[in-house]
């Protein structure tokens, strides 16, 4: 199964030594500390990627929304407009503070942080590769689905804080539309869940492949529907158009942060365009194979057996590749999640509701219960799997 | 391999510092860096230039409040179903998948008598038209001929 961090960096001898000198010149057993720095260190680098990442997606939103547009988008801060967020980013420090006067200022200010724990602390189960993983807890999506709704409270917090007829109008469509499509992600979720064998992002992955048929997306038809369902519900979840009412701002200003002016609305844009990444994510690692590389490149064993590498290396290029492969499938994601911003018009805040409770909730539940007999009646077994047992066996499954 | 101590927690706390951090951070420079000059026409709600009416804490449309009921029984219901899920695979490759297929739809059974529920109620419309009855509609009339 797939270890954290530390488990993956324990197995070299050098970082062994490391922890040996380190006990001795402090005279106690140092692990606990070294996990702690590795923990911390790998932290570290995962939080600047992200707001990298979530700094690039600003400028990949517009320049691919210009591209559809016909437009040219961001083209003057940096070649091709690309230090474009940096720009945005000083102005946002730069711009003054304004609290309402009738505003409740400890949840003002309390809401942007709120907003930002919960995307950070999901970070923390992001399967990026078998050995880039900060926590494969054993409640692995259950754990995320939890702290996820942290954005939901900071959304509905924001608009209510501020206390403005805007702020407050999307604060509350955000919270109800949150809260609502959290039903039909959980029960896809459940689904999975079942094939998987397990809650942690582990099992989910590793019961996948590195080919398309392995995946659970085309495992059989009910978790084919189910990864649209699972999507549209995660447009939702991080209030991206079609489904961006709580910020509509052709009929509410700007929704739920009318009222933040600077660095907080700012770090509320960072944590919504990292929260998408994150889900983003969620769903290659549930439907679209994770960090799996075909032919079993990914556990390095090829390298050390065909090329004569030590076995360290080999198993380091094993995890770039599987890191390269997360990569690719999530932001070929974020790539769609932008495109369908920017194709379909917004939707009502009935027909947002109408949608998830008559349309997406039960269409989960058949799904769900799909799983349930698939499962019991074919024996775990794949469509592929099935198919290439009634071809006679001629080209079996690839495992 | 998943650990069953609390240990593997500390990623999840130092992420949260992390948070917490660059927010501290990033209002402290902007702090240093920014104008603060406030004034009471600034300080007024934004609602495009009108004088602000009153307070946007009042009272709010009901159905916001049926939606989060709905919620919280799927909700639970979900959580409820994830440790029957996490072990329905192992059951299922030791053949002895039925035990769980009957736990499973008693579990997904009573979600789904809940939706047809709120449905048949009409709690998942939300504009919701009330059909009056001709009893009410001429109990109706009666009081306004009082009037």
């Amino acid at each position: 199964m797939s270890p954290s961090v530390n488990e993956y960096v324990n197995q070299f001898e050098i970082h062994q030594k490391l922890v040996a000198m380190v006990s001795d010149f402090l005279g106690f057993d140092a692990s606990g500390l070294m996990a702690f720095l590795v923990f911390a260190v790998t932290a570290f680098a995962i939080v600047n990627v992200m707001a990298l990442i979530g700094g690039l997606g600003t400028y990949a939103e517009r320049k691919i929304s210009a591209d559809i547009q016909l437009r040219q988008g961001p083209n003057r801060v940096g070649p091709y407009g690309i230090l474009q967020f940096l720009a945005d980013g000083v102005k946002m420090i730069m711009k003054e503070t304004i609290y309402p006067a009738q505003a409740d200022r400890a949840l003002f200010n309390l809401a942007p942080v709120l907003a930002l724990l919960g995307v950070f602390a999901t970070l923390a189960v992001v399967p990026f590769s078998s050995g880039f993983t900060l926590a494969n807890l054993n409640v692995g999506v259950f754990y995320l689905i939890g702290v996820g709704s942290l954005v939901g409270v900071a959304v509905f917090l924001g608009g209510y804080a501020a206390n403005s007829k805007w702020s407050m109008l999307g604060g509350m469509r955000g919270a109800s539309q949150i809260i609502s499509y959290e039903v039909p992600v959980t029960i896809t979720t459940l689904s999975i869940v079942l094939l998987a064998g397990g809650l942690s992002f582990g099992h989910f992955v590793e019961n996948q492949g590195g080919f398309p048929h392995e995946w659970f997306i085309f495992h059989n038809p009910f978790t084919f529907i189910g990864f649209f369902v699972f999507f549209v519900g995660m447009l939702a979840e991080t209030n991206r158009a079609p489904f961006d009412l709580p910020e509509a701002e052709s009929e509410l200003v700007s929704g739920y942060h009318t009222e933040y002016t600077g660095m907080r609305f700012g770090l509320f844009a960072l944590a919504e365009y990292i929260e998408v990444f994150v889900l983003c994510g969620v769903a290659v690692a549930a439907f679209l194979g994770g960090y799996k590389v075909p032919f079993d490149l990914g556990n390095g064993v090829i390298f050390v057996e065909k090329l004569g590498l030590p076995a360290i290396i080999g198993k380091n290029i094993g995890q770039v590749l599987q890191l390269g492969s997360f990569v690719t499938k999530t932001l070929a994601l974020y790539y769609v999640v932008i495109w369908v911003r920017w194709t379909f018009p917004r939707i009502r805040v009935d027909q947002v509701m109408t949608i998830c409770w008559k349309y997406l909730t039960p269409i989960a539940l058949f799904n769900l219960i799909g799983v349930v007999f698939w499962m019991y009646a074919f024996d775990n077994q794949s469509l592929w799997e099935i198919l290439s047992h009634l071809g006679g066996g001629s080209h079996g499954g690839h495992h | 391999m998943t650990s069953y101590t609390l240990d593997v927690y500390m990623p999840v706390i130092i992420l949260m510092a992390f948070a917490i951090g660059l927010v501290l951070i990033s209002v402290f420079v902007a702090q240093i860096l920014r104008p603060f000059k406030p004034n009471a026409l600034k300080e007024q709600a934004y609602e495009c230039g009108e004088e602000p009416v009153g307070t946007a804490w009042s009272n709010f449309n009901v159905r916001f409040y049926v939606v989060s009921l709905i919620f919280i029984v799927f909700d639970v219901e979900g959580a409820l179903m994830f440790p029957v899920a996490s072990i329905y695979r192992k059951f299922v490759e030791i053949g002895e998948g039925a035990v769980l297929v009957g736990s499973l739809l008693v579990f997904i059974s009573v979600l789904v008598v809940g939706i047809v529920y709120c449905w048949a109620k009409g709690d998942l419309d939300w504009v919701r038209s009330f059909q009056l009855s001709d009893e009410q509609i001429n109990q109706l009339k009666g009081i306004e001929e009082k009037a």
